[in-house]
């Protein structure tokens, strides 16, 4: 579970989130959605260390993250697997490089040990063969898997996905959100996704937070976001023809 | 400009933090030396060939009086190879190359998350990316250096034979004249902080970026601008500081 208590971030005179708290549950999707700009990558950042907020904190099972020295953030980090929003997969190592990564850096595992995880997670993502591949020599389904891939391969207990579906098309998307969705539940991961995408909210939304300019403006699940009267986020849920044919 | 100075100083403390992981450092050194180092190689011999070459026609061209020996073309193009233009020349061309290289490829690691990635796994991203850098460049730059020196040397040898300006015999003498040891000393030194000052300044433009991939080539350009002046401002000083 990870404590987001009121988090407030003001670049220079732009205040991007509002006193924002709010709670992610194990074992669960915790969404996060509003329109683009709305603050999502920010809280996300914020949640995970890469940006300071200026107030609030967050603590994850009880542990303080966001009051840490950056030595013991560390701790912390070996537990979180985070896949951002363009993939971010390192463009000078191969798939197997990749994913091996996070087990160079924070575990003490032989070589062998590495490629057997490195393949069990690939494998878990639908992924053979590619390992000798470079990130330019494959798709953008693919790298969004290679990333989830490298995300977990350390077995964390928390996963950030920064709109993991972006830039897919929506057969792919669907693939991706549900292989998140699947794997958060095998492993009773504290999951937290970022989206602006309707279908990804209906299809994997158990908790969300909707943000609108900064502030958490409502929370629900899948079922209680249709039948919701708020306007501002009736104006997001229908912000598409596609939902508002299906509305009438 | 004080505060990009400022933001400089506090990088080099990051970068110069102990790496975390000794090995990961080795051989992350040792892929640098293939990207800045060795891949330089050719640029260097052909500029230096043909610098040496130029340097010893223009100091032939140059001596009309019967009162200097022509043995003075092998001694000024040795001086000028050693004191000037190995050290200066050459590292104004690697911060073309090498400069802009290292900035493009720190930047878009920036504008596309992959610095962010780093850290969330738990790595210091200054220190595991520009340390690699700056110390493949200190190491390999000299020798770079030294290798354009005999180069172009070599290169102005071959130009009197060549053009039949100077004798060969001529040359080789005027080469072998007053040589003192500490020009070479001094063209090493030189060459380290040039190195030091390409491969930081490079890193920092490249690291600091906020925004798109426009800022990339924006930063690269810098890269290039601000190590060219840097070198030519430091060069004044060290010689001043070395040789009088
Ligand atoms: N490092 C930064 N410096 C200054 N402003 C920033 C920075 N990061 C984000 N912002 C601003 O914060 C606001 C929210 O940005 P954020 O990236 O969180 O939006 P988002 O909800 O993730 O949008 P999208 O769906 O497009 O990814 C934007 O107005 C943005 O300009
Ligand atoms: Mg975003």
């Amino acid at each position: 579970m990870i404590e987001v208590k009121n988090i407030s971030k003001t670049f220079g005179d732009n205040q991007v989130l509002k006193n924002v708290s709010t709670i992610f549950e194990k074992g669960q999707t915790n969404l996060i959605i509003g329109q683009s700009g709305s603050g999502k990558t920010v809280l996300m950042k914020s949640c995970i260390g890469l940006i300071d907020p200026d107030e609030g904190e967050i603590i994850f099972d009880q542990r303080p993250f966001s009051r840490l020295a950056e030595k013991q953030k560390k701790d912390i980090r070996k537990d979180m697997g985070v896949l951002f929003q363009g993939g971010a997969l390192f463009d000078s190592f191969n798939v197997e490089q990749n994913v091996m990564f996070p087990l160079n850096m924070f575990t003490t595992m032989s070589l062998e040990e590495k490629l057997d995880r490195v393949n069990f997670v690939l494998k878990r993502v639908n992924l053979e063969n590619v390992n000798k591949l470079y990130p330019s020599e494959i798709s953008g389904g693919m790298m969004k898997r290679v990333a989830i891939a490298r995300a977990i391969s350390n077995n964390p207990q928390y996963l950030f996905c920064d709109e993991p579906n972006s830039g897919l098309d929506p057969k792919t998307a669907e693939v991706i959100d549900a292989l998140i969705s699947e794997i958060t539940e095998e492993y009773n991961m504290t999951t937290v996704i970022n989206t602006h995408d309707m279908n990804s909210v209906l299809q994997i939304g158990q908790r969300i937070n909707f943000l609108y300019k900064g502030q958490l403006w409502w929370q629900g699940d899948m079922h209680t976001i249709l039948e919701e009267e708020n306007p501002e986020l009736q104006e997001f849920v229908f912000s598409t023809e596609l939902t508002r044919r299906i509305k009438k | 400009m004080l505060k990009m100075l400022g933001e400089y100083l506090i990088l080099l403390v990051e970068i110069f933090k102990r790496p975390d992981k000794g090995p990961v450092f080795r051989s992350r050194l040792l892929t640098e030396f293939v990207g800045l180092g060795t891949d330089s190689i050719g640029i260097v011999v052909i500029i230096s060939i043909f610098t040496g070459a130029i340097v010893a026609i223009q100091t032939a061209y140059n001596i009309d009086s019967p009162l200097i020996p022509l043995t003075m073309v092998g001694f000024t193009t040795r001086q000028m190879m050693i004191l000037e233009f190995s050290p200066t020349i050459i590292s104004l061309i690697l911060a073309g190359k090498v400069g802009s290289r290292i900035a493009s490829e720190i930047g878009t690691m920036r504008v596309t998350e992959q610095i962010d990635a780093l850290r969330v796994m738990g790595v210091n991203p200054a220190n595991y990316l520009i340390l690699p850098k700056i110390t493949a460049s200190m190491l390999f730059n000299p020798v770079l250096i030294i290798f354009s020196m005999v180069i172009g040397i070599w290169g102005g040898w071959m130009a009197c034979i060549v053009t039949g300006v100077v004798t060969s015999t001529d040359f080789i003498m005027g080469l072998r004249g007053w040589f003192e040891p500490f020009t070479v000393t001094y063209a090493i030194i030189k060459t380290v902080v040039f190195a030091f000052i390409i491969s930081s300044v490079s890193g920092y433009l490249g690291y600091s970026i906020k925004g798109g991939s426009v800022e990339v080539g924006a930063a690269s350009t810098k890269a290039v601008v601000y190590s060219s002046i840097l070198i030519i401002f430091f060069d004044l000083i060290l010689t001043q500081l070395l040789l009088i």
